[in-house]
């Protein structure tokens, strides 16, 4: 009898565990995938200023990566650390959601998926402060300074561009209706959610809904942007592995290296 | 080797100088946060990340214990912490001033004063005075919320019409 519960509670602690390490690759994946993104903006933006800006804002969202898989790699206890969670992974094993793989587009389109996931990643990274996992709460005080600037520099050229001139208005204006979609993804939850917020290491994500929509909210308005339909019908997938096409090219890129040359080291 | 006194130690790591601004120490920059002997021949050093994806920390640890050991210390490791979060607030006064002399304008505010999690303060924002480091005047203008690292955006003056760069309360 004794022997049973001892497995039982084997059992519930691994599943707890294995509960933690998905929930640190969907937090870790959203921000690695949105920083290979905005890097492939390198040498390539409209004007030099916002070049470096966005090579800037990848760069603290690649070390903010390593800190969640590294921490993930660390919950897994297996043979794997950071990078081999980052480049040996396929498609179908990245957790992040679809918005922030979405191609960067014109310039429009990628500072509307900016905003839109800066406005969610700050409310996410508020809620964490005060997680029941101390490191949870570690790197979220450390990450919410880094991703307070990038949410005011988004919000800024929301703001300039949307109530700019007639074609960046348009363009900003397309570029909200095209991403919308994607949104309601970052708000959706499931029972691993569930049972990650019942152990307070993090809020449920329908929670955040409320702040971020009144925020986007009001950055649209000055923006003199049109809110899209609340009601819309919204993609989700990426959380279980579900992913755009998108994400497979992205990947050949950024793990071309590793898989090439598999253990080679900087 | 007798073990030397912390005192000396913290005097020789401020040695070690930021390798994006050499001008200033990882001292100044307020990045060392704790000694510790674990025993008698081993010393081991905390420091606080600036930026979580600042590339100079590399840098800054192998330097760390490049000077420690080039002074006689045996071992020495060093570890990283992430809380309490770095602050542009832990900056020495000494190392603001030698900042300004280098060409780079220091954080013009405490960051511990800019509200970071009422929202609301992202959207409205306070202009606040940023002096050219060259010429002293205020007439400066903001360029690029970013200049050539993390920690840093990039201001022109409008009076002696030199760009410079400002390190950003963080």
């Amino acid at each position: 009898m004794n022997s049973i519960a001892k497995n039982e509670d084997l059992h519930n602690s691994a599943e707890v565990d294995s509960d933690t390490f998905e929930w640190l690759l969907r937090t870790g994946d959203n921000v690695l995938i949105l920083s290979q993104r905005l890097s492939e903006w390198c040498g390539k933006g409209p004007v030099l200023e916002e070049d470096m800006a966005l090579t800037n804002v990848a760069l603290d969202l690649l070390g903010q990566t390593r800190l969640w898989l590294s921490y993930a790699a660390e919950t897994e206890a297996q043979d794997r650390d950071e990078d081999s969670i980052a480049f040996l992974r396929d498609a179908h094993q990245f957790r992040n959601v679809l918005l922030v793989e979405q191609p960067n587009g014109d310039y429009a389109n990628t500072l509307m998926r900016q905003f839109f996931f800066d406005s969610w990643h700050y409310f996410f990274l508020q809620s964490l402060l005060n997680s029941s996992d101390v490191r949870v709460a570690e790197i979220a005080e450390k990450s919410i300074k880094e991703v307070s600037y990038h949410l005011r520099r988004s919000g800024d050229l929301l703001v300039r561009l949307g109530d700019g001139s007639e074609t960046s208005h348009q363009r900003m204006q397309e570029a909200a209706d095209r991403l919308w979609t994607y949104t309601g993804e970052l708000f959706s939850e499931d029972p691993l959610d569930q049972r990650i917020a019942a152990r307070g290491i993090a809020a449920l994500p329908s929670g955040l809904r409320e702040s971020w929509t009144k925020h986007v909210t009001q950055v649209f308005q000055q923006a003199t942007l049109k809110m899209p339909a609340a009601d819309a019908w919204m993609q989700q997938g990426g959380k279980h592995g579900r992913h755009t096409e998108h994400l497979g090219y992205l990947l050949a890129e950024m793990q071309f290296l590793q898989r090439a040359y598999p253990g080679a080291e900087w | 080797m007798v073990r030397p006194a912390d005192e000396q130690i913290w005097q020789w790591l401020s040695e070690v100088s930021d390798p994006e601004i050499p001008v200033i120490s990882v001292i100044d920059l307020g990045i060392v946060r704790a000694l510790r002997w674990t025993d008698e021949l081993h010393c081991e050093v905390t420091i606080t990340p600036t930026y979580s994806g600042c590339p100079a920390m590399q840098v800054i640890t192998e330097n760390i214990q490049q000077v420690l050991q080039s002074h006689g210390v045996q071992t020495v490791s060093v570890k990283t912490q992430l809380s309490p979060a770095w602050t542009t607030d832990w900056m020495s006064e000494s190392g603001k001033q030698k900042m300004q002399a280098f060409g780079i304008a220091p954080p013009a505010q405490q960051a511990s004063q800019i509200a970071k999690i009422d929202v609301s303060a992202l959207i409205s924002h306070a202009s606040v005075d940023i002096p050219c480091p060259q010429c002293a005047s205020l007439n400066t203008r903001l360029i690029s919320q970013f200049g050539s690292t993390s920690c840093k955006a990039l201001y022109r003056c409008t009076d002696c019409l030199e760009p410079f760069d400002y390190f950003k309360p963080h």
